[in-house]
């Protein structure tokens, strides 16, 4: 079956040329906003000595957290044996690369001193979580490397299967580890939660599938290349799963922080009286995040279009967890001195406003256009996806089952 | 060429090579010179623990001496950004207490200089460190500026430096896109003084500050928090600060 199957590079060039050339005036601002805020320091930002950590971050984590999901496919096709999707394999792990480069891009150039890169790469801390990070995603972008490598390349197919699954357990690792990065901090009332870890793993699971059937769908549309019906609605079932599971952790953890009466302040912040944070909560991860794409999976009647418009769906809710997480997290004032009101020259016990500026939010759309940016130059130059991917192609036993 | 001619080029060759060697070595000289001007003849030592306790019964409403004595010594101006973007190494907060009398407190809050620091623990390249007597500090060499310190501090006493500095102090080096906060003014304590903020509190008459080695028992820190009841702020963290609070 596998062995018909013809991969192409993609073959329209003028919307090849278009796209890049689009992302190309994205990566240009990113990189501008970037040497401006190198230039005149992080003055000319929204962040400050209390949201230390704004747009940029909201975006970086979120593509870094989708990279590791986005490897589902791929996962699923070479550790779980499910044959239908090994052809579509290829471009779940190239996904995957590129989300995370287009992450650890903005991180890096967000940095203070981001000439000092080579600092980071040298010297270790390893309590650090962060360090433990840096290792992780390196190791991501070798590992994924070499598994595309195994898939692509037909001589070496049979060490597919115990790199993906290493692959598997790598990206589990990661984003234990990039969720961890807020479960650590034990001083903040938000975040210093184990279940911190596991929650971010179904985000990833979740934000990733999404990014990848809309990536799927986009690059079957640019060349008209027929896309069966069957693996979208068997990756469905699979996604109402992680946006149930995500649900659930995100229930759990606010659950588990009402029970604790010293956090009674942060949850009311953030669920009842946070202004745009709480509105970010329950409209846009909720409602829009969860609610409805579990309502377009799982109604009957779902069609691809339903399905598709589930995923923009959750990438929307995507922006808002990390948003509520990230800023919300920090605009909540630490208590210093429980039992008083605080105030002083430095904000204590004021709860923070956040406007990102325009450098912040170019550099933040710069890694999104430079994730998007190696996926197309990817697919033009190498042959990631089959020139067919209907379900005749994918899996003739499947649509053979079905004309009985 | 006459003996007298060479006897004044000889001089010459001389005096110059002395002279080049004076203007090669000098600096280095001085710099070993400060660079030993700690405490005479002796490296850092673990045995001392430096830490401050503040009674907040002495601390007054509204005065800020010691938040201004950190910035001349430490060169620390007012940022060109929004206020919340300038550094404060050093900040008074005004409490009130919201059940009872209402009591209200004035205190001087900064770096705790904790025996177990956060920002240590999460820096991930090590710029974060804790000296062998107790102060913890950023290496600016090495800072990266990810600002992962400012999240894992419990006391928000670390600043980020947002733009570009001027007139600094040399003895107290600052970057722009590094993190920065209160180093219990180490230049001073190096060279056998209190930190600033200290002084500056017994010259306004308050005597509000109490600085020294908390693992000296003769000396009077160390007595007097063996003797009146002190509190370090999140205690309930177990990070033992290397500040003290009396009076809360």
């Amino acid at each position: 079956m596998a062995a018909n199957i013809v991969y192409r590079e993609i073959a329209n060039k003028r919307t090849f040329w278009l796209l890049l050339a689009l992302c190309g005036v994205f990566i240009a601002g990113g990189f501008w906003a970037h040497l401006t805020m190198e230039h005149h320091g992080h003055v000319i930002t929204g962040m400050d000595n209390r949201i230390v950590w704004g747009l940029p971050h909201v975006f970086a984590v979120f593509l870094i957290v989708a990279a590791s999901g986005a490897l589902n496919v791929a996962s699923t096709a070479s550790v779980f044996g499910k044959s239908i999707y090994k052809p579509l394999a290829p471009l779940s792990g190239l996904l995957s690369v590129a989300l995370l480069a287009g992450g650890l891009a903005v991180l890096v150039l967000d940095l203070g001193r981001s000439d000092r890169i080579i600092v980071a790469a040298t010297r270790y801390n390893f309590k650090s979580i962060f360090a433990w990070n840096i290792f992780l995603y390196t190791g991501f972008f070798a590992i994924v490397g070499g598994y595309l490598w195994m898939m692509m390349e037909r001589r070496m197919n049979a060490y597919a299967k115990p790199l993906g699954a290493t692959a598997f357990i790598w990206r589990l690792v990661l984003t234990t580890g990039t969720g961890s990065i807020f479960g650590f901090l034990i001083a903040r009332e938000a975040y210093q939660s184990a279940v911190m870890a596991p929650m971010f793993i179904s985000f990833s699971l979740s934000y990733g599938t999404a990014l990848y059937l809309l990536t799927l769908a986009a690059a079957c549309a640019i060349d008209d290349r027929p896309l069966g019906d069957a693996v979208v609605r068997r990756l469905k079932n699979l996604l109402a799963t992680f946006v149930a599971a995500s649900l659930y952790f995100v229930a759990v953890f606010h659950l588990t922080n009402l029970y604790f009466t010293r956090n009674h302040g942060v949850e009311n912040f953030i669920l009842v009286d946070g202004g745009i944070f709480t509105a970010l909560f329950w409209l846009g991860q909720v409602a829009i995040g969860s609610v409805l794409p579990l309502f377009l999976l799982l109604a009957p009647g779902v069609n691809r279009c339903r399905i598709l418009l589930s995923c923009i769906a959750i990438v929307i809710g995507g922006f808002c967890q990390m948003y509520v997480t990230i800023i919300g997290g920090q605009a909540w004032p630490l208590d210093l001195f429980p039992g008083f009101a605080a105030s002083s020259s430095f904000f204590d016990g004021e709860i923070h406003g956040y406007v990102p500026s325009l450098w912040e939010t170019l550099l933040a759309l710069g890694g999104v256009a430079l994730a998007a940016a190696i996926v197309i130059v990817a697919l033009k130059l190498l042959r990631f996806l089959p020139e067919r991917m209907d379900d005749q192609t994918l899996d003739p036993s499947h649509s053979d089952a079905r004309a009985q | 060429m006459s003996e007298e001619q060479k006897t004044g080029r000889r001089a010459f060759i001389a005096a110059s090579v002395g002279a080049a060697g004076f203007v090669a070595l000098a600096p280095g000289v001085k710099l070993m010179d400060l660079a030993q001007a700690r405490a005479p003849g002796e490296s850092v030592s673990g045995k001392v623990r430096w830490g401050m306790l503040i009674d907040t019964t002495k601390c007054a409403t509204g005065c800020s001496d010691c938040v201004a004595a950190c910035a001349t010594e430490n060169a620390i101006e007012p940022g060109s950004g929004r206020p919340a973007q300038s550094s404060q190494w050093i900040r008074k907060i005004e409490l009130k207490e919201k059940t009872g009398g209402h009591r209200e407190l004035s205190l001087p809050m900064m770096c705790q200089h904790c025996a177990n620091p956060p920002c240590v623990d999460v820096c991930p390249t090590g710029a974060s460190f804790k000296r062998a007597d107790g102060i913890v500090l950023v290496d600016r060499h090495i800072c990266i500026g990810c600002r992962y310190c400012m999240m894992a501090c419990p006391y928000q006493a670390r600043s980020f430096v947002h733009e570009p500095l001027h007139h600094q102090n040399p003895e107290v080096p600052r970057g722009q896109g590094c993190v920065e906060a209160c180093t219990f003014c180490v230049q001073r304590i190096d060279r056998g003084q209190g930190p600033a903020c200290v002084e500056a509190c017994g010259k306004s008459g308050h005597e509000a500050m109490l600085f020294g080695d908390l693992n000296d028992p003769g000396g009077e820190i160390a007595k007097r928090i063996s003797t009146v009841a002190s509190s370090q702020v999140r205690a309930d963290l177990r990070l033992d600060p290397g500040v003290r609070y009396q009076g809360i």
